[in-house]
Order: C-alpha cells, then structure tokens, then sequence
C-alpha cells in the first residue's frame, strides 16, 4: 500500500517554519554563558521535529542540516559545551538556511547548496571548537561519539510490537533513518511471520537484528527510535573495537548476552524521557497552533472548533424547537415563543464571535520576527539598541497580519538605520549609550494602532524640505507645515537611497509602505522631534472585528460609539456649562474642563431634537488622548455589531469609522472619536481665526 | 409596477445574450430625458428604499444601503447632474451597478425617474456627444445612440461613479 507522501508536505512545512520560529526566539532569548536548560531543550526539540519530519518525507539535505545543529544544541543540553555568543549567533544564521532550504523545497526550487554547505561549515567548526570532538572527517556523520569511546559501531535489535504500524509509524523508515547515519546491516527475523490467512496485514510481525558501523553517537539512534520506544523493544549496545567487524554482522548478532542486560536498564529511564518530549511537543504545538504562514490556509486551535460545533447543534436544535412551535402556534405560547427566540439570539451572537475568532490571530506573529531582526541589525551597524514590545497580544485580522509585516520591518529597520545614532553620538548628546526602539500595538476606536517609536535624532525637517525643493517636488517658496514636511518621505521621487541618506535617510521603500498601509485602509502619521526621537502611527481598520457599540440617537438618525472609547454619559445642567471667548462650549467634569462637540452640527444633522445642552446627553468620550463630550438627543442601547467598511464600496468618510446592520436591516453608522475630536478641533480653529478677523 | 418592469427585464437580458453583436443598454428616465448604461454593468433593479443618510458627503450622495450585507452608496442622479429634484414615488427604482474603481470592483446604486427599456445598439449607431464647451459636462457621457425618435445618452459608469470616488480622496488627501 503505498501512501501519497505529497499530502502531508504542507502540514510538515507549516510545522517546521514553526519550529522555526520556536527556534529563533529561543535563540535570542538565549544569554550567552547562563543558559537555561528548559530552553535549549524546546530548541533542540523544535530541530529534533525539523529532522525526523524532513527524514521521513525524503528531504535529505534538510535532515543532514539539522542534524548537525542538533549535535550542537544536544552538548549544550547535555552542559558538555558552553552556550557562547558566537555559537547562538551560528545557530541563528543557521535557522536562516534551513528556512531558506525549507522555502526553496516547498517551492520545488533549487536549493543554495553552497550557502548550506558554508553554514554546515560553519557549525562544524563550532562543534569542532570543543577539545573533546577532536577529528571531524564527515560533516554529517562524525560527532562527538568517536570522542567519548573506541566503539567501532553499533547492535540493534528492533522489535516492534504488533501495533506498531497503528500508531503511524513505519519500521522501514526507522531502519532507512539509521542507514543514513552510517553502514548499516540488517538481518530479518522471519520466524513470528504467519501463514497467508492468518495474516493480519496491519500488525508487524518482524524484528530486526541491525550492524550500524560509523561514528554515530548513541543520541543519534536513541533519536530515531524516540517516537517508537513504547511501541517496541529495543536494545542498543556498543560494538567494541575487539569484537569482530561489522562486515561479519550475521555472526555478532548471534550473541544476545549483553543486550538483554544493557535493554533492562536504560530503557525506563528513556521511556520516561521519551514521552515527556512529546507531551511537551504537543503542548507546545497547541500554543503556537495558528500560524501566519501561507496566504491559503489557517491553522486554529482545536478547541476553537469544538465550540463551534457545539454551538451549530444548539442552534440545530433551537431551531428545530421554533419550527414545531411555529406549526401549530397559538396565542398561549407567546412565551415560549420568546424564549426560544431569546436562545436563538444568544447562539447566533455566540456563534458569530467564534467565527470571527477564527479570523484573528494576535499581531505577535508579526511582531515575533522583531527581536531578531534588532538584534542582528545592531550588531551588524554596531548600536546598542533595546526593543521593547508591548501588546502583541492585540487580536487582528488575519489579513493584516499577511499585509503589515513587510511595512514594519521597513519602518523599524529605518529607526535602526536612520533614528538610533550611534552610541558615541547618543553619548555627546546627552541621552544614554543605549538607543530604544519600542513597537507598541492597541485597539482604540474600532482601529488597530501600531506605533514605531524611537528616541533617536527625529527627522530633520529643514534638511527634508530643502532636498524636497531641490528635487522639485515643491515650489521653493512653499510653506509647509511640519506635518506636510514628513508626508514627503512617502512621495515616490524621495525615496531613492542616495537622496535619502543625504537627508536624513528616511524614506527607502516608504512610498511602498504608505501604499501597502493605504491598501488595508489604513493610515500612516508621523510625529518627530529633532533630537528626541520620532514615531510612526500606523492606523488600520478592523476590517472584520466585531465591536461592541453604544446607540445614540440625533433626530431621527442613529449612530453607533464605540464603547471602548466611551467614559460615561452625563446630562448636563446649565450651571456645568461654560463658554469660551463667547464660542466654544465647555463643561465641567470633576476638575476638568472638556469641550462639548455637538454631533448633529457636525455630521449635520437636521431634525435634531436637543437643540439646548440640558435637553439631551453629554456622552463623554476619549480618542488619541483627548477627551470631549459628544452631545447626542439620547441613548438607545449597547450592542455588538459587526463593523462593515464603508470603502469597500464608496469612500473613507472623516468623522466616520464604518458602518453596520442594524437588527432590522437598516444601516447605522458607527463614529471615529478621534477623527471627530479632530474635526471638532478644526472648527473650533477655524471658529478663533473668525473671531480674531472680527475683533 | 417597478417589479414588472425587473421581470420584463430579466427576460430581455436574457434573449439579449444570444445576440452578440451587439451591445445592449438598459435605459432610464430622468427629468424626461433618456440615458443608457451598458447592462452588463447592471446588477439589480430594485425600488427606492429608505437610506441611511452619510454626513459630510455631497447632498447628491442620498446615504447607503444595506444590500445583502454589502453597504453600498446610493447617488441621486437628478442632483448629480443638477436637475431639478423630484419627490421620489413608487416608479422611482435604485439602478445597482458594478464600478470598476482603481481599487477594484465597486457597487454602487443611482437612483432613476424610472427604468424604461433595454436597448439594442452595434457601435456603428453610437456618436460622440457635441461640445458644448464649459457649459454642460459631457465627461459621463461615452456616446449618443438614437433610439426612434430619442436620443439617448449612454453613460460611462467608471468615469460617473469612480471618479466621483477618486476626487474625493484626493480631496480627503489635501486635508
């Protein structure tokens, strides 16, 4: 029976670039010197993975890879090698090809094999570093186990149990396993073989006497059968130099002696060892279980299904309950009636978050990749810097997580680049040696914010324009304000590396990052001050989340706010009520004086039926650190609502961050507090500048 | 009656299809006036319904509509064109058509005095619209078919809708 192998690659690409990442950030959470144990062993397991997966599905090249880097991880585990910076810094890079080997196989591609065999090279000569692996003659074959003792080889007697094959593994690709480590002999023992009809064909009957001649060190085999110890018996003893040469296999394996002995002992110990890496393994997999990889598919946990599936049979049955109600329905059952459409609400808005659940994955599959490529970026330019992250927690949708990746590592590589200065530099300007680079995620006002935030040299505003002049991008006797001096670094013409470095060397791909920002609905602003450091404000809608909204009224019209950014409602008395130079309405709340922005004059409404401030509500709201009171005819009520875009078909409205369905088909509008403080902002500003004509 | 007049529809597109020479128009009145859309564009017919209004918009932007889950803009092509406005009755229809924008397919709804017929043109019967100068904009207008004694005035859906679209983010840009 043969098994199309081809089905099961994507499962084993999406787990090993997983594995990856368990890796990568165990690599760099790694200190030189101090290594926690409990760590390097979920790296060495993640490569442990890589190589058995690889090794069955026939990818060589990967197998022989990782196989040296796990020698190297297993003397760190084992304390035999000291975890050096250099050797992290190895590892990493070879995590770096072996994602490369991985990519270029999942695509059918050609496979770098100089820049694997450098790598391999590389690790050899870490591994060769150690005193105690002296002689080094085959790259992928030779470890530390000529070191440790004189045997010549190895005796293995592998016999599985009947259910062996149940359990999905196959005794031939074990023994395929162990001939890739060195000369293997195999001897068969036919004996337990039933006749034709008594056969059972999905039991193995087998067992196998095998020679495996090479310098292979016991954790090397032990590896190979870690998946099956309790499925078989297993024994494994070192052939002595002494002993005859494994070229006369058939007669060694007449002696069963030692074996027995040496299979009494370990063999618990091992088990024991054995199964904790794999419930380990599975926990592990059940943390990272949604990935970010592939365009196509999603990874969700388990138990996200089951809920859902649970809540289809409610609903199933709910419903069937409201049908037979509905055959034979009497005035008397109203009640029942009501709660069964009580139930089948609560289902349905249930089964509606879970759905949207699946969709959104926290932003720290974006943000992981970070920590690495800081790390390698400063070392390279030679800065100190720190990066601190904070809300990767933050659930967005899948889309953006796909989207957003390659304008972050712009954006961050540019703080490195182009913000951070050096640490001598830092020092002379009075900052500390170390340069901070922070990358902070939130939702606020129905929107994703992902802030790059430096506290490096700022943009150099009179530097930008004057390039920006110069390149004719804006007539020399522009004025412009600072805001409208930062938009230039997205402007196509500015961004080609030698310009930019002249000026302040921001601005490579940045009219690729606007766009790609532009693309999910985005935005992107700058803030910058020269010398203390600037941020980067990226604003994305959640183009699928589900947000819980307070209804207001204003006339005949509804609108829905946020209630995140909701602080409390308040009617207002007179006495609360102050004006500002005759214009602008303020009220007072506790010691605070906040403006009142009176929504049916900005989203002009007409039929308004509050037209003075005590005969409506003041509902008290907070965007982008500003606070205002929204002065709305009243409250109707909370709920959650399915944010729709409104650009999907039209345009961004400003004042607006989408729009939803109402419970009766109508379409209600669902308010950006920010960007309405902001416009509120604006009319009072042209409000002073009126004022001031005036006066 | 608008009904009626989606069904009688529907089979004219449909027989349409089998002629392929020629490019068909779905035809609408407008204060007396006759204008056409290539139907293909078409995706419903349905009745005027109640909008919701979207502030901050021109006033020829009625407001949006919930279509099958889709929010969709709903423009008044009475005041598109600065005609005269008109109370809408029960013969005013929503003409749902599909947009091609630069940021791909959009739908988007005018409303019409009335849906009148599906027209059969070849290329050869369409013509340019005259120049009238600065005085009546003809940048909507992809040509001028006679239908009988009518001239009718064909569309350009992508240059009505999308650039409407277009100049107002430009517009939101500048702020």
């Amino acid at each position: 029976m043969t098994i199309d192998m081809a089905q099961f690659h994507q499962v084993f690409f999406d787990e090993s670039f997983e594995g990856l990442d368990i890796m990568e950030s165990g690599l760099l959470e790694m200190d030189p010197g101090s290594a926690d144990p409990e760590q390097i062993n979920s790296i060495f397991r993640a490569a442990h993975s890589i190589k058995g997966g690889s090794g069955t599905f026939g990818f060589t090249n990967i197998a022989d890879f990782t196989h040296v880097m796990e020698t190297l991880l297993d003397e760190m585990r084992d304390g035999r090698r000291q975890v050096t910076a250099e050797a992290v810094n190895v590892l990493l890079a070879s995590v770096d090809v072996l994602r490369e080997m991985l990519t270029a196989t999942s695509e059918d591609a050609e496979v770098d094999s100089e820049r694997v065999k450098a790598q391999k090279a590389e690790l050899d000569r870490i591994l060769a570093g150690d005193a105690a692996a002296a002689e080094v003659a085959e790259p992928d074959s030779t470890e530390e186990a000529c070191a440790r003792s004189e045997q010549t080889g190895w005796h293995i007697v592998f016999r599985p149990h009947s259910h062996m094959m149940r359990t999905g593994n196959d005794p031939l690709r074990l023994i395929r396993e162990l001939g890739s480590l060195g000369e293997l002999n195999v001897e068969v023992d036919l004996e337990p073989l039933l006749p034709l009809s008594e056969y059972e064909p999905e039991d193995s009957y087998l067992s196998w006497d095998l020679h495996l001649t090479g310098d292979v060190s016991k954790e090397q085999i032990d590896d190979i059968f870690d998946w099956v110890e309790d499925d078989c018996d297993l024994s494994i003893d070192p052939i002595c130099p002494t002993q005859k040469t494994p070229a006369a296999a058939p007669e060694t394996a007449s002696e069963p002696a030692p074996k027995t002995e040496i299979k009494a002992v370990p063999a618990p110990d091992e088990r024991r060892e054995g199964d904790d890496r794999r419930t380990s393994d599975r926990r592990g997999s059940a943390k990272k279980s949604a990935t970010g990889g592939g365009a196509s598919s999603i990874r969700v946990d388990i138990t996200k299904i089951d809920v859902l599936i649970n809540m289809v049979g409610e609903l199933v049955i709910t419903q069937s309950m409201l049908s037979m109600l509905g055959e034979e329905f009497d005035i008397s059952q109203i009640e029942r009636l009501r709660e069964g459409l009580a139930q089948l609400e609560r289902h349905t808005r249930e089964m509606q978050e879970s759905v949207m659940q699946i969709r959104m994955l926290p932003i720290s599959f974006t943000f992981s990749r970070f920590p690495r490529l800081v790390h390698d970026l400063s070392t390279k330019m030679g800065k100190q810097i720190e990066l601190k992250m904070t809300g990767e927690a933050t659930e967005v949708d899948k889309t953006v997580i796909e989207k957003i990746g390659d304008p972050l590592v712009h954006l961050v590589r540019n703080s490195l680049d182009h913000g951070i200065e050096m640490p001598e530099e830092r020092v002379a300007a009075g900052k500390p040696e170390q340069g901070t680079v922070e990358l902070n995620a939130y939702h606020r006002g129905g929107n994703i914010i992902i802030e790059i935030k430096d506290d490096g040299k700022g943009l150099n505003r009179d530097l930008l324009l004057e390039k920006a002049i110069e390149r004719g991008l804006v007539p020399s006797d522009a004025i412009l304000s600072d805001q409208q001096i930062y938009e230039l670094i997205f402007a196509a013409g500015f961004s080609t590396a030698e310009t930019v470095s002249d000026v302040s060397g921001r601005g490579v791909g940045m009219d690729v990052v606007r766009r790609n920002i532009n693309e999910l609905g985005g935005s992107i602003e700058i803030h910058s001050e020269i010398g203390v450091g600037s941020s980067f404000v990226i604003r994305l809608p959640l183009t699928l989340a589900i947000l819980d909204g307070q209804t207001v009224c204003i006339g005949s019209e509804t609108y829905i706010v946020p209630l995140v950014s909701i602080i409390e409602s308040i009617q207002v008395k007179e006495n609360m009520i102050n004006m500002l130079a005759g214009k602008g309405e303020t009220f007072k709340l506790r010691e605070e004086y906040l403006p009142i922005v009176r929504l049916h004059e900005i989203l002009g409404v007409k039929d308004a039926k509050a037209k003075n401030l005590n005969e409506g509500l003041l509902v008290v709201v907070e965007g982008e650190g500003r606070r205002c009171g929204l002065f709305v005819d009243d409250l109707l009520g909370q709920q959650q609502v399915v944010i729709k875009s409104l650009e999907a078909n039209y345009r961004k409205i400003s004042g607006l961050s989408g729009a939803t369905i109402l419970g009766d088909g109508s379409v209600a509008l669902i308010l950006d507090i920010p960007g309405l403080i902001r416009m509120a902002g604006n009319a009072s500003v042209a409000f002073s500048k009126d004022a001031r004509k005036s006066a | 009656m608008a009904e009626s007049q989606v069904a009688e529809l529907n089979n004219l597109q449909r027989e349409g299809f089998s002629d392929e020479q020629n490019a068909q128009y779905l035809t609408f009145e407008l204060a007396d006036e006759d204008y056409g859309v290539d139907i293909l564009r078409v995706q419903e017919i349905r009745g005027w319904d109640v909008v919701t209004r979207v502030p901050n918009t021109p006033s020829y932007v009625k407001g949006v509509l919930n279509l099958r889950g889709a929010i969709v803009p709903i423009f008044d092509l009475r005041e598109r064109f600065d005609l005269s406005s008109q109370e809408y009755t029960k013969d005013t229809v929503v003409i749902v058509l599909r947009v091609n924008g630069d940021t791909g397919m959009r739908i988007m709804g005018i409303i019409v005095d009335a849906v009148s017929d599906v027209l059969n043109s070849n290329s050869s019967g369409l013509v340019n619209a005259p120049d009238f100068g600065g005085r009546v904009a003809t940048e909507f207008i992809a040509g001028l078919v006679s239908a009988g004694e009518k001239m009718v005035m064909l569309l350009d859906v992508d240059k009505l809708l999308g650039q409407d679209q277009q100049s107002e983010q430009e517009l939101a840009a500048v702020n």
